[in-house]
């Protein structure tokens, strides 16, 4: 049974998407070489623009934390639609056998895998720079997982509606950071609830980020092939 | 033979402007087809239409017996299609890509390794990123990329852009047999004779539509 779900086309088609995307990036090294190396940056420009003030950092962690992932994910978004519309490949992208929906899964699954290795090193960041406690773990992980979902999905969407655009450059930034924000805004609290620094609901904010995530994945799912062709 | 594309009165607009005006074409499994015209002429607007990347206005448009003003998607996982761009991550090994392109279509590894030596690349650039290959390296990967698929429908925009004398006589080898076993081409081309060998039929286009077609009856 399980060999045979592990052979269904959607699967076998959206891992080989993903295997793709992630190559692409394994070669060229721009999230490796540049995207994670910014977003650390940010989080050290923030730390002087709060003039090292170990109190405020400690408090605000979880929101700059969240801050430096959605810059450094919207570029992540931003670079894996570049390379479907360089060298003309939205057409072949548009001509491709595979199916819509794991080409919108594919896309998805590969985000995740990268914002979540950017998370890891921005995490890692965190802890050096603002001497935060953790006193939630699996919270902690839960809210970090679903905020990657979440923005995985909502890149691809938003990232394919601008792809066929001469303007996506800017465009896309400005189309995403609505989006995403109620996705920074939940991240933030869960975060803040995991490091101990506010009593407050932080398994409802995490299960928010896990509705967005569902909300943008079915639609994702039944729109994607609708607006890889009109975008 | 069974019609392959069936174009009637087709009008196709891009942005607002018409790039198909009434188009009449029927085109039979098999053959192979030389778009020629000026720049401007219609040429890739109707490689696109039938490819369902430009969607028709009016008139009747069926390519490989689906109906395009039905679902423009649908015929084109048997069509290969090469535009003036090459369609390639220029991050990917040679290898790699065209590896990616047949498992999207589900073809063997082994079909991979064939492609790439029916195209003349050779072993040794398997392993390059793409973006550092020539131009005509480049275009002979895309064409790889293709020959993989075993397209049906091969719709080529100046495939031998870019490919020396030796290299464009080996594509126009490959469309050769490709369509004796069945496939159909159609192919721009601004290039003179000996590319016009390989045509069962030319056909002049103009102002969107068909001006002359040496298989017209």
């Amino acid at each position: 049974m399980e060999a045979a779900y592990w052979r269904t086309p959607v699967l076998a088609e959206t891992l080989l998407v993903a295997r793709k995307d992630l190559r692409v990036e394994w070669r060229a090294k721009v999230a490796l070489g540049q995207v994670a190396p910014l977003a650390l940056l940010i989080l050290v420009v923030l730390a002087f623009a709060l003039d090292a003030n170990s109190s405020l950092l400690e408090l605000g962690a979880g929101g700059l934390y969240w801050v430096a992932v959605l810059y450094g994910g919207t570029l992540l978004i931003q670079r894996s639609f570049d390379v479907e519309t360089d060298d003309g490949n939205m057409d072949a992208f548009r001509m491709s056998a595979i199916g819509a929906p794991s080409l919108f899964l594919g896309k998805s699954l590969a985000l995740f895998v990268q914002i979540g290795l950017l998370e890891l090193v921005l995490g890692s960041g965190i802890a050096l720079l603002y001497n935060v406690r953790v006193t939630d773990w699996v919270l902690l992980f839960v809210a970090a997982v679903a905020g990657t979902v979440a923005f995985s999905v909502c890149g691809v969407l938003w990232g394919v509606m601008s792809a066929g655009l001469r303007v996506r450059a800017t465009l896309l930034p400005l189309l995403l950071v609505p989006v995403l924000a109620p996705i920074l805004l939940a991240g933030s609290r869960a975060f803040e609830t995991a490091l101990g620094v506010r009593a407050d609901a932080g398994w409802t904010w995490a299960s928010l980020m896990f509705v967005i995530a569902a909300i943008h994945t079915a639609i994702g799912l039944g729109a994607f092939g609708f607006l890889l062709e009109e975008g | 033979m069974s019609a392959v594309v069936e174009f009637e009165k087709v009008v196709a607009v891009a942005g607002s402007f018409p790039v198909l005006t009434g188009l009449d074409l029927r085109v039979a499994q098999g053959e192979v087809i030389l778009l020629r015209g000026e720049n401007g002429a219609g040429k890739t607007s109707f490689l696109r239409s039938c490819a369902g990347l430009i969607s028709v206005s009016s008139g009747d448009a069926h390519v490989l017996g689906f109906d395009m003003r039905v679902d423009r998607r649908a015929p084109r996982r048997y069509i290969g299609l090469l535009g003036h761009e090459n369609n390639l991550y220029r991050d990917l090994w040679v290898r790699e890509h065209v590896e990616f392109r047949a498992a999207a279509v589900g073809a063997a590894e082994s079909d991979t390794d064939a492609a790439l030596l029916r195209v003349g690349v050779p072993k040794q650039l398997w392993s390059v990123p793409i973006g550092s290959l020539s131009a005509g390296q480049r275009r002979k990967v895309a064409i790889a990329s293709l020959v993989v698929g075993r397209p049906r429908l091969w719709l080529l925009d100046e495939p031998h852009a870019s490919l020396d004398s030796e290299s464009r006589e080996n594509l126009d080898v490959i469309l050769a047999e490709a369509s004796q076993l069945g496939a159909t081409i159609i192919f721009a081309s601004h290039e003179s004779p000996p590319t016009n060998g390989i045509a069962s039929r030319v056909i002049t286009m103009g102002g969107g539509r068909v001006l002359e077609d040496s298989g017209a009856s």
